[in-house]
């Protein structure tokens, strides 16, 4: 087994580079994009947990009409916050883990261009999320709905929409970080012969969501500091009595808005087009056409945003325009799923919970899209647009396309990163038990939304006939509750059974990619050598020779799929940057600047000084080099 | 179509794997998955029924699918033979899914690995253009609706002007033969409840308002912020923007009440913010105009005079005044702050208080009157901290208002 040794200590001053890459602070100091992947993953998973509860909470109130378990004030805070920990503290983090961990591997790198600034993203993320949070205790939450539309929020009396702005320019400042630092990772640090289009379908769909951040995120980060000054430092921005305009508002917030969607999406889509193949045990159907539609949606995504606001009175010609171009985006989203299915038939195809989230996940991503279609129809959709039938379009594709592939990846991937399996049987149960609760949920909101429900509403009157519907979206609601207990269930009992072998965990699904080339978990180094790429789903066809002519397979040579020992005697020659502790100090510099400009000013200059410093030492630490 | 269990073309059979012979004769095999896929495509079908029926069929009073007029119909016409197609898609596509998840599954004892098929051009861009086509068949009415609907109204058109507060609706009637016969000659002015004669076209102009409410709290005042005016029996809403004047066309083919609400989030009580449209029959709306056309009536019971001159003065002990936001045509009373009072009563005047309770509800009246934001929380009316006795005078009044 291969070792790292990064054990000269320079002595520069007081503070000492850390260089352990082992234990618990191990986890505060590490640049390895492995464990910041696993710290991703397992913080978003606790903000799903609790904007689970806030689900749960709506859902209660909701279930009679005229409902009392919250007040107006309250629901509007939970709902608010509903919906930005599902968009910025759970999806978006939890795609960065899979990105972050296996981007890298599935290149054939050692880690990320810029391993300091992958753990800064990871800090400010954690650190903007429980900002957000804290705003709970410090006078309100967040109460003007995700989208916090002015001028609602720029004369709201509750501090809550300057938390929102101040926590999403923090958590924006991270993604972008994040952003960066991945889209440079796949253009510049592939492995030899990794030309683009021998790239995983996964690895282009991060390529494209890095861009559409990249180009997105300083959009809402102006829109925030425009709200965030008409509310602290009276400017008038979005007030029209002094010249401002409240769609202005609008506007900025849907040009970030709707590429976030689909930086929400196509994570799913990398994802079903992986495991789709390996549990068909065929190629992906048309690799091409995927990237490509791939590539469209990032370019086109940017021409749609005016779909969010038809009803606001731009005039038949910018609806029209809209119209037109939402009609548009809908074609490369839904050739995919003919692709997916391309790639099923005359497949072998093996009901792993993996294969079964994705298979459900393509599933309920079709009935999403297909509401979403009908929200292309413009005078259809000023019935349709903030009612719950928006509600149940949107969760049909982020929760039945989003979740469920996160779902799948877990089950896929879990073996690679824990060296361990998760239980089928439990898991196939969480399916079945998530797919009926999903449906039973958000199933109806499309009745609702034709029948005259409004959205962001905490009650309705008995007199509009929807009680019925909302008493079952409130029980499907307890059934995905309880299906997320099965996983956790499945978590427990996966770590109190004995440890595969690390042979039973290396390749246990007889995948395509090159994460699998590896051990399970990797080694920090990911590679004792790193592999020449040859072809398109290259470790597939280390371990299968095709013949060209017939499509037949013969498996390679014995030995020809492991990854060799090049004579690097033991991974001593492989240098890999040492653990830092600036990131993190960087990082706390945000938070304190965004309480200082809230509470005090003192604070804000606290903030940028320890900011600063950690800019500097994190510039000026010495590399801990080998001897 | 090879049987299942069998090799497809270009399979390859791992070597020292058993010979594919299946336990079940391949005719069984081959009835039982038809069976199955039959049943999986009829139960899929009975749901989306039953799913649709119980949409079509329900109590539902403010529904888009029960349009009550021309401008709601044209919409409902759009998107059903959409919702069709879409229905359509699902049972290919999802039926498709299933389909293939069944006849392909892996069948124990049997490792197979398939051909390893790349792609197909031609069906790729096939399946590229042919949706493509449909959406752009689809798209030619819709484009036509939007300029439809963004014509101007025409010439015999009503003209009413909307304006949405924090949280309720006031409408005023603009033509010039609307006004009213006192005073100013202002506009006819209800609050709630739009009334309008049926079989005419109403232009609705959608503007913004509010913040002439103020408080010793912060969260006292009122602030002009975004709704949307939404009746779905009779049209599709539009969005109330401050600084912008939105346009909705609306029409309704019979007398009766119309449900909406407002479909903008605006704060606390955007879950309250209900709106009602009256149509009514020549007949009736040629009265309605008429008597708003009149001031409000001076109260002769006794009780309601003392109503009426707590409401016109000081409240005692520095209370202040209800003049200060309500108007009564005919008084001294014209604030526009808050829901105009001339004809209260009127029974057009359906609901009170952002048509939160019915005007008829003595007990609901009274319970406002107590405290507005014990029972509307947050409700912009301070609490006057009226007496008991003040309170019935003051309800004798309002029930006077006719």
């Amino acid at each position: 087994m291969a070792t790292v040794t990064t054990t000269t200590r320079r002595r520069e001053g007081i503070l000492r580079r850390p260089t352990a890459t082992t234990g618990f602070t191990s986890w505060f100091t590490t640049i390895d994009h492995k464990k910041i992947g696993i710290l991703y993953g397992a913080t978003a998973f606790v903000f799903f947990l609790v904007g689970g509860l806030e689900a749960l909470l709506i859902r209660v109130q909701l279930a009679e009409p005229n409902g009392t378990l919250l007040n107006p004030a309250q629901y509007n805070q939970i709902f608010t916050m509903h919906g930005i920990t599902m968009i910025f503290l759970f999806v978006m983090p939890m795609a960065a883990a899979f990105f972050n961990y296996f981007i890298p591997l599935m290149i054939g790198a050692r880690d990320v261009a810029f391993p300091r600034l992958n753990a800064y993203s990871y800090w400010v993320f954690l650190l903007g999320g429980l900002f957000l949070y804290s705003s709970f205790f410090l006078g309100g939450a967040p109460n003007c709905g995700w989208f916090c539309y002015a001028p609602n929020s720029t004369t709201d009396p509750s501090i809550g929409p300057s938390f929102y702005a101040i926590g999403l320019i923090i958590t924006g400042i991270a993604s972008t970080a994040g952003a960066v630092n991945l889209a440079v990772t796949v253009i510049n640090l592939r492995a030899p012969g990794m030309s683009l289009f021998r790239l995983p379908v996964f690895v282009w769909m991060g390529l494209v969501v890095q861009l559409l951040l990249a180009f997105s995120l300083p959009i809402i980060t102006v829109a925030l500091f425009q709200l965030l000054f008409d509310r602290e430092f009276g400017t008038h921005f979005y007030d029209p009595t002094a010249g401002g305009d409240p769609v202005l508002w609008q506007q900025l917030f849907w040009l970030f808005g709707h590429p976030e969607v689909y930086v929400l999406i196509l994570p799913a889509f990398g994802i079903f087009s992986e495991v789709l193949p390996v549990f068909s045990r065929k190629p992906l159907f048309g690799y091409q056409f995927v990237v490509f539609s791939g590539i469209a949606i990032g370019f086109i995504g940017f021409g749609v945003w005016a779909h969010h606001m038809f009803a606001v009175g731009l005039g038949p010609v910018a609806n029209t325009a809209f119209g037109i171009t939402t009609a548009i985006i809908a074609i490369p989203t839904g050739v995919k799923i003919f692709n997916w299915m391309g790639t099923m038939h005359r497949g072998d195809i093996r009901f792993t919970t993996a294969m079964l989230f994705t298979i459900g996940g393509i599933a309920m991503f079709v009935i999403g899209g297909l509401s979403g279609v009908t929200h292309a129809i413009v005078p259809s959709d000023y019935q349709q647009t903030d009612t719950y039938y928006i509600v149940a379009h949107f969760h049909y594709v982020i929760f039945g396309g989003g979740v469920f592939a996160f779902f799948s990846a877990l089950f896929y991937w879990w073996p690679k990163v824990f060296g361990r399996t998760l239980s089928e049987r439990l898991g196939i149960a969480e399916f079945v038990l998530m797919l009926i609760g999903f449906n039973l949920t958000f199933g109806p909101m499309h009745i609702l939304g034709l029948e005259g429900m409004i959205r962001r509403t905490y009650t309705y009157p008995d007199s509009l006939g929807l009680t019925m519907w909302n008493q079952v979206a409130t029980v499907g609601a307890f059934l995905i509750a309880l299906s997320i207990l099965v996983f956790i269930v499945n978590l427990v009992v996966t770590y109190v059974k004995p440890r595969p072998s690390a042979a039973e965990v290396a390749d246990p699904w007889d995948a395509r990619t090159l994460e699998w080339l590896t051990t399970s978990p990797p080694p920090v180094y990911n590679f004792e050598e790193i592999p020449t790429v040859h072809a398109l789903d290259e470790f597939w066809h280390r371990k299968y020779v095709e013949d060209e002519r017939t499509g037949r397979l013969v498996p390679a040579q014995a030995g020809a799929a492991e990854a060799h020992d090049d004579g690097h005697a033991g991974g001593h020659a492989i240098h890999m940057p040492s653990p830092s502790f600036w990131p993190l100090v960087a990082a706390l510099g945000m938070p304190l600047i965004g309480y200082g400009v809230l509470f005090s000013w003192w604070l804000v200059g606290l903030g940028v000084i320890v900011a600063l410093t950690g800019f500097y030492g994190w510039a000026l630490e010495p590399s801990v080099a080998e001897d | 179509m090879s049987r299942p269990g069998a090799r497809e073309p270009g399979d390859t059979v791992r070597p020292g794997s058993p010979s594919p012979t299946p336990s079940r004769s391949s005719r069984e095999l081959r009835e039982t998955e038809g069976t199955v896929r039959k049943r999986l495509l009829w139960a899929t079908a009975a749901v989306l029924l039953l799913l649709l029926l119980g949409a079509c069929s329900s109590d539902a009073t403010q529904s888009t699918l029960d349009p009550q007029g021309p401008y709601a119909q044209k919409l409902k016409d759009l998107f059903v033979p959409v919702f069709w197609v879409a229905v359509g898609v699902f049972i290919l596509v999802e039926g498709g899914i299933v389909w293939l998840a069944i006849r392909y599954r892996h069948r124990k004892g049997r490792d197979r690995i398939p051909a390893q098929i790349h792609g197909n051009t031609r069906l790729e861009i096939g399946w590229t253009i042919a949706p493509a086509l449909v959406l752009a068949a689809v798209m030619v009415p819709t484009v036509a609706t939007i300029w439809e609907l963004a014509a101007a109204p025409p010439k015999d058109a009503l003209h009413v002007e909307v304006r949405g507060l924090q949280w309720w609706w006031d409408f005023q009637y603009t033509d010039a033969d609307m006004q009213t016969s006192f005073g100013d000659r202002l506009p006819i002015r209800v609050a709630d409840v739009l009334v309008i004669p049926v079989d005419r076209v109403v232009s609705l102009s959608l503007l913004g308002a509010g913040g002439d409410i103020t408080g010793p709290e912060p969260a006292d005042a009122d602030h002009e912020v975004i709704h949307s005016f939404w009746i779905p029996e009779l049209a599709g809403k539009q969005d109330v923007v401050p600084g912008r004047t939105n346009h909705i066309l609306m029409q309704a083919d019979h007398p009766g009440t119309y449900e909406g609400q407002c479909a903008e989030f605006c704060g606390l009580q955007h879950g309250r913010m209900i709106a009602r449209v009256v149509a009514l029959s020549a007949d009736d709306w040629e009265a309605w105009v008429a008597n708003q056309k009149r001031p409000a009536a001076t109260p002769t019971d006794p009780l309601a005079r003392q109503g009426m001159d707590l409401f016109l003065g000081q409240l005692s002990g520095g209370r202040g005044s209800c003049v200060n936001c309500h108007a009564v045509g005919g008084t001294s009373a014209a604030s526009q702050a808050a829901p105009e009072l001339t004809h209260f009563a009127d029974p057009t005047h359906e609901c009170f208080a952002g048509c939160d309770w019915d005007t008829v509800d003595r007990k609901a009246l009274e319970a406002w009157l107590r405290n507005p934001g014990a029972v509307k929380f947050g409700a912009k009316m301070p609490n006057y901290h009226l007496r008991p006795d003040e309170i019935e005078a003051l309800m004798a009044y309002l029930y006077s208002l006719r």
